[in-house]
């Protein structure tokens, strides 16, 4: 009962300073969506589901004041893309390209006011489904309170990825982002995201991809001290279907990001992967929640962490094989390498499996780097320095190897080797 | 008595799984000894709480101690976290304590014990006569006479254990808990509840308060047991619940090998066992800790069944202190059991080698806890999980490095096989890495027996059940080494039975 209230306190504190919009179609989704959350409070550290990390930071009634200017060169900037850029949680049109592409429909979130949408199918109701069998609250209390954000409906194959950029220009800014992504049958599409959105972000993306879409998703967050980020990734996939998300992730204060993907139509696919570097005060959560609802479905896991200096990885994976899900093909794999003596990996890897026909293994290993390897290189003239950075980018390419785009993956590569020459100072 | 040999020689020898089969019923110690019992009142109460006390002539700080841990349970809740189905426990309609009338006056030695209880071991394979090497064992004659002393747990009290004499001659203490709390007060005080706390979780704090019998060990400095101890526990009444305690002390450099077996009638109802069992372990001492337990799992509907609360804990004290867990889990309708080891000396060693067989309506949550403290402590968990039926079966495990535990090594591997699309394999494990000197690897599997390896031993002549059982068999070969011969061949003959109508 005090827990209850306590939770209760919680979200009061935490809301008392947002607004809330009733009108148009989002009106209702998000009337709704606040019910769900005051019958769920916001989370406490105790929770099983906050084990690893403690969400004191997000579910606080204002962030901390962190540094809010982001400094590093953007990404991708030799690839075509459609850039949506957002400053301080809002939309900036004026540094935006036009909302047009062949093949897609896109709006924002908030000039999307009117009676109908198509948005009105998938607003908020992705993250609802995913309520279960844990409560993910701070996702609903996005769909409530969700500032901005961007609408993407596919409908065919479009020339160019899209890109949002995050800036953050003023201390101490709360950004709720909230994006949907509608991939109708046998369409494509590429979606980037890079930079910090505010000092605190919270960040919703769902994505219903219908049968036989392919989804490609890659997120690059930025080196910004003493911000905090959490993302939710919902996705439904159809039949033949594939959805793919990477995300790279290096310092900040308290980082988690959760994905909750359900394959649903039979032979379809989810892969996510993460590389992340963190180094001092940081804590590094990823959580993961895959749902195999259908025949013949592949899933991938692949997480790389490389923790220093008392740095905090968190793995929290759960395969979930649901009775009838017959020749499902289940992988994930989590790996920290630990720098020094300072820091932790502390990782929880589950599967439920309730199919007998199924194939499915996870392994988690921790580390330090392997002298051998090390001597090996040294004793072929490497410097240590140099030797230690090709180390750890090997370890982490299995994870950069779930990229499929090679520009990408290749820019993705070159700014990991940068944050190791940047941590080396 | 000659029929009762037979068949459990029949049932322990491998050779033949038509035997096995031809065994009726699924569940072979199901039956039921008629014997007057005394009975407490039902339900748990401060009152019953100072009767089992009295019954047992503790002294007062037993008592206290037990009264304590009473009034904790009382502010606890049952804990939920586990992935099992059970309606709501009525602690209230229970008995806490039931013991045949003979035992009303505790007889001095075997010989005196009513022959009836004695016939109820006998035809469990359980030979409570010395000297008799146990039953059904191959190969044990070469050996030589391979003695095993047993200490006997009916119900709420113990009948009475072999060998005392000589393993007294060779410093070993083995006898009942409650023996040992009125003979040796000050290894019982010293260690009781030191690495199980009273307030350590709801069933263990409820056992600490209740626990009515049980085993206890003492290995002297630089001893090797003569012979390897072993406990039988047998819940026999009715609506009984078994709150059994087992503390066993490997002082420096003293080695025991201990097993623990454990069966039950069938019954409808379901009844309740909460047992602790506490191992220390000092310097350079190693205890190996066997159990196979086959509670009576409840019938192919899920009806009766044994709910089967279990904490198992070693503690590892002393520098180059060893245990090793070995279990093999096929009997109950409910398993919570995590056999944990505190690696708190440096070089201390763990090892945790577990097969858990879920078949019918049988659920299990079950694994361990590897706690490194120490410098370099090593540990390794095998652990085998198979459903079958509509059951539901989960390893929960915790390896745990703590910062000062440099230069430590832990290798999990934990796979599932599933036998059937109506049952469930789940693996929960927690991975707390907090030094990077440390290496610590996880690694697990689910599947299903595999086509071609059926295939092919029905291509050879066997029906559907023998390969299922070969392949399965193969699978737990891991685990089935590391355990006693003694139970090893039981234990394969148990995977057999225990998967008999899961096939087909």
């Amino acid at each position: 009962m005090a827990v209850a209230q306590a939770k209760q306190d919680a979200l009061a504190a935490r809301i008392a300073g947002l607004s809330f919009d009733a009108a148009g179609w989002q009106g209702a989704l998000r009337t709704e969506a606040l019910a769900r959350l005051t019958a769920m409070g916001l989370p406490a550290k105790r929770d099983e589901y906050w084990r690893y990390t403690n969400p004191a930071t997000l579910v606080a009634p204002q962030p901390a004041v962190g540094t809010a200017t982001t400094e590093e060169p953007a990404l991708f900037t030799d690839l075509d893309c459609l850039k949506l850029v957002f400053v301080d949680g809002q939309f900036d049109a004026a540094q935006s390209d036009p909302l047009a592409l062949e093949g897609v429909s896109l709006a924002v979130l908030s000039q999307a006011k009117a009676d109908i949408h198509w948005a009105a199918d998938l607003f908020g109701q992705l993250e609802a489904r995913g309520q279960s069998p844990v409560q993910r609250p701070l996702a609903t209390l996005n769909t409530a309170f969700a500032g901005e954000g961007v609408l993407i409906h596919v409908t065919g194959k479009p020339s160019k990825p899209i890109s949002l950029i995050y800036r953050a220009t003023s201390a101490g800014c709360d950004a709720i982002l909230h994006h949907c992504v509608k991939m109708e049958a046998g369409s494509e599409l590429t979606l980037l995201e890079q930079g910090t959105a505010g000092a605190r972000v919270n960040l919703v993306t769902e994505v219903d991809i219908a049968d036989g879409a392919r989804f490609h998703h890659i997120r690059a967050q930025g080196r910004v001290e003493n911000d905090s980020t959490l993302t939710h990734i919902f996705a439904r996939i159809g039949q033949e279907a594939a959805f793919k998300s990477f995300t790279m992730t290096a310092d900040g204060k308290l980082t988690r990001n959760e994905a909750v993907m359900e394959l649903l139509g039979n032979d379809s696919s989810a892969h996510v992967a993460g590389a992340a570097l963190g180094e001092g005060a940081v804590q590094q959560d990823d959580t993961v929640f895959i749902t195999h609802a259908a025949e013949r479905c592949e899933s991938r896991q692949v997480f790389k962490k490389v923790l220093k200096n008392g740095a905090v990885g968190v793995f929290q994976g759960k395969i979930l094989v649901k009775q009838g899900a017959q020749k499902t093909d289940g992988y994930q794999i989590s790996q920290a390498l630990l720098l020094d003596g300072d820091s932790q990996f502390l990782a929880k890897p589950e599967l439920e499996i309730y199919a007998d026909d199924v194939k499915c293994s996870h392994g988690s290993t921790s580390g330090a780097i392997d002298e051998t390897a090390l001597f090996y290189l040294r004793s072929r003239g490497v410097p240590l320095r140099a030797a230690q950075s090709l180390l750890v980018l090997a370890f982490l390419a299995e994870a950069i190897g779930e990229i499929e785009d090679e520009a990408i993956a290749e820019a993705i590569s070159a700014r990991l080797q940068v944050w190791l020459d940047w941590h080396e100072q | 008595m000659t029929d009762v040999e037979l068949e459990v020689r029949d049932g322990v020898d491998r050779e033949t799984i038509e035997t096995v089969n031809a065994m009726s019923g699924t569940y072979k110690h199901g039956w039921s000894t008629e014997i007057e019992m005394d009975y407490a009142p039902k339900g748990v109460s401060e009152d019953i709480v100072r009767l089992i006390s009295e019954k047992n002539g503790e002294p007062q700080w037993m008592l206290d101690w037990r009264l304590a841990a009473y009034a904790r349970w009382l502010q606890m809740e049952e804990p939920d976290w586990a992935m099992l189905n059970y309606p709501t426990i009525d602690y209230q309609d229970q008995y806490y304590y039931a013991t045949p009338k003979s035992m009303a006056t505790k007889p001095k030695s075997l010989d005196e014990v009513d022959p009836k209880l004695l016939a109820t071991y006998a035809k469990l394979g359980i030979p409570l006569q010395e000297q008799m090497i146990l039953a059904g064992v191959e190969g044990a004659e070469t050996m030589g006479e391979r003695k095993v002393a047993v200490d006997a747990v009916f119900d709420s009290v113990s009948l009475g254990t072999t060998f005392k004499a000589e393993l007294a001659k060779a410093g070993v203490i083995f006898c009942s808990i409650s023996e040992a709390i009125k003979e040796h007060p000050e290894l019982v005080k010293q260690y009781l509840g030191s690495v199980v706390p009273q307030s350590d979780n709801f069933f263990a704090t409820l056992n600490s308060a209740v626990f009515s019998d049980g085993s206890f060990v003492y290995i002297p400095k630089g001893t090797r047991c003569p012979m390897e101890l072993s406990t039988y526990f047998r819940i026999n009444a009715e609506n009984t619940g078994q709150f059994e305690r087992t503390l066993i002390i490997a002082d420096e450099g003293a080695y025991v090998s201990y097993l623990e077996g454990c069966t039950a009638p069938k019954r409808d109802t379901n009844q309740l066992h909460a047992a602790v069992v506490e191992l220390v372990i000092l310097k350079d001492a190693e205890v190996k800790y066997s159990t196979v337990q086959n509670w009576y799992p409840g019938d192919e509907n899920g009806v009766g069944g044994i709910y089967n609360f279990v904490t198992k804990r070693a503690d590892c004290r002393g520098d180059r202190a060893k245990v090793m867990w070995t279990q093999v889990e096929t009997g109950s309708a409910i398993t919570w059991k995590y056999p944990s080891c505190i690696l708190r000396g440096d070089d201390s060693q763990g090892e945790f080698y577990s097969i858990a067989i879920a078949n019918n309506a049988q659920q299990a949550d079950t694994g361990t806890k590897m706690i490194h403290l120490g410098k370099r402590t090593k540990s390794r968990i095998v652990s085998k999980g198979i459903s079958a039926g509509r059951a539901q079966n989960t390893y929960r495990g915790l390896v745990s490095m703590h910062p000062k535990a440099t230069d430590s090594r832990n290798y999990t591997q934990c796979d599932s096989l599933l036998i059937g699309d109506k049952c469930g394999a789940h693996t929960v494990p927690y991975i707390e890495v907090k030094n990077n000197s440390s290496r610590v690897e996880h690694e697990a599997t689910t599947s299903k027996v595999d086509d071609d390896q059926l295939f092919y031993c029905r291509s050879r002549g066997m029906d559907e059940e023998e390969a299922v059982a070969l392949v399965v068999n193969g699978f737990c070969k891991e685990v089935l080494q590391a355990l006693p011969m003694e139970f090893a061949m039981e234990a394969q003959s148990l995977v057999a039975i225990s998967l008999e109508g899961s096939v087909g």
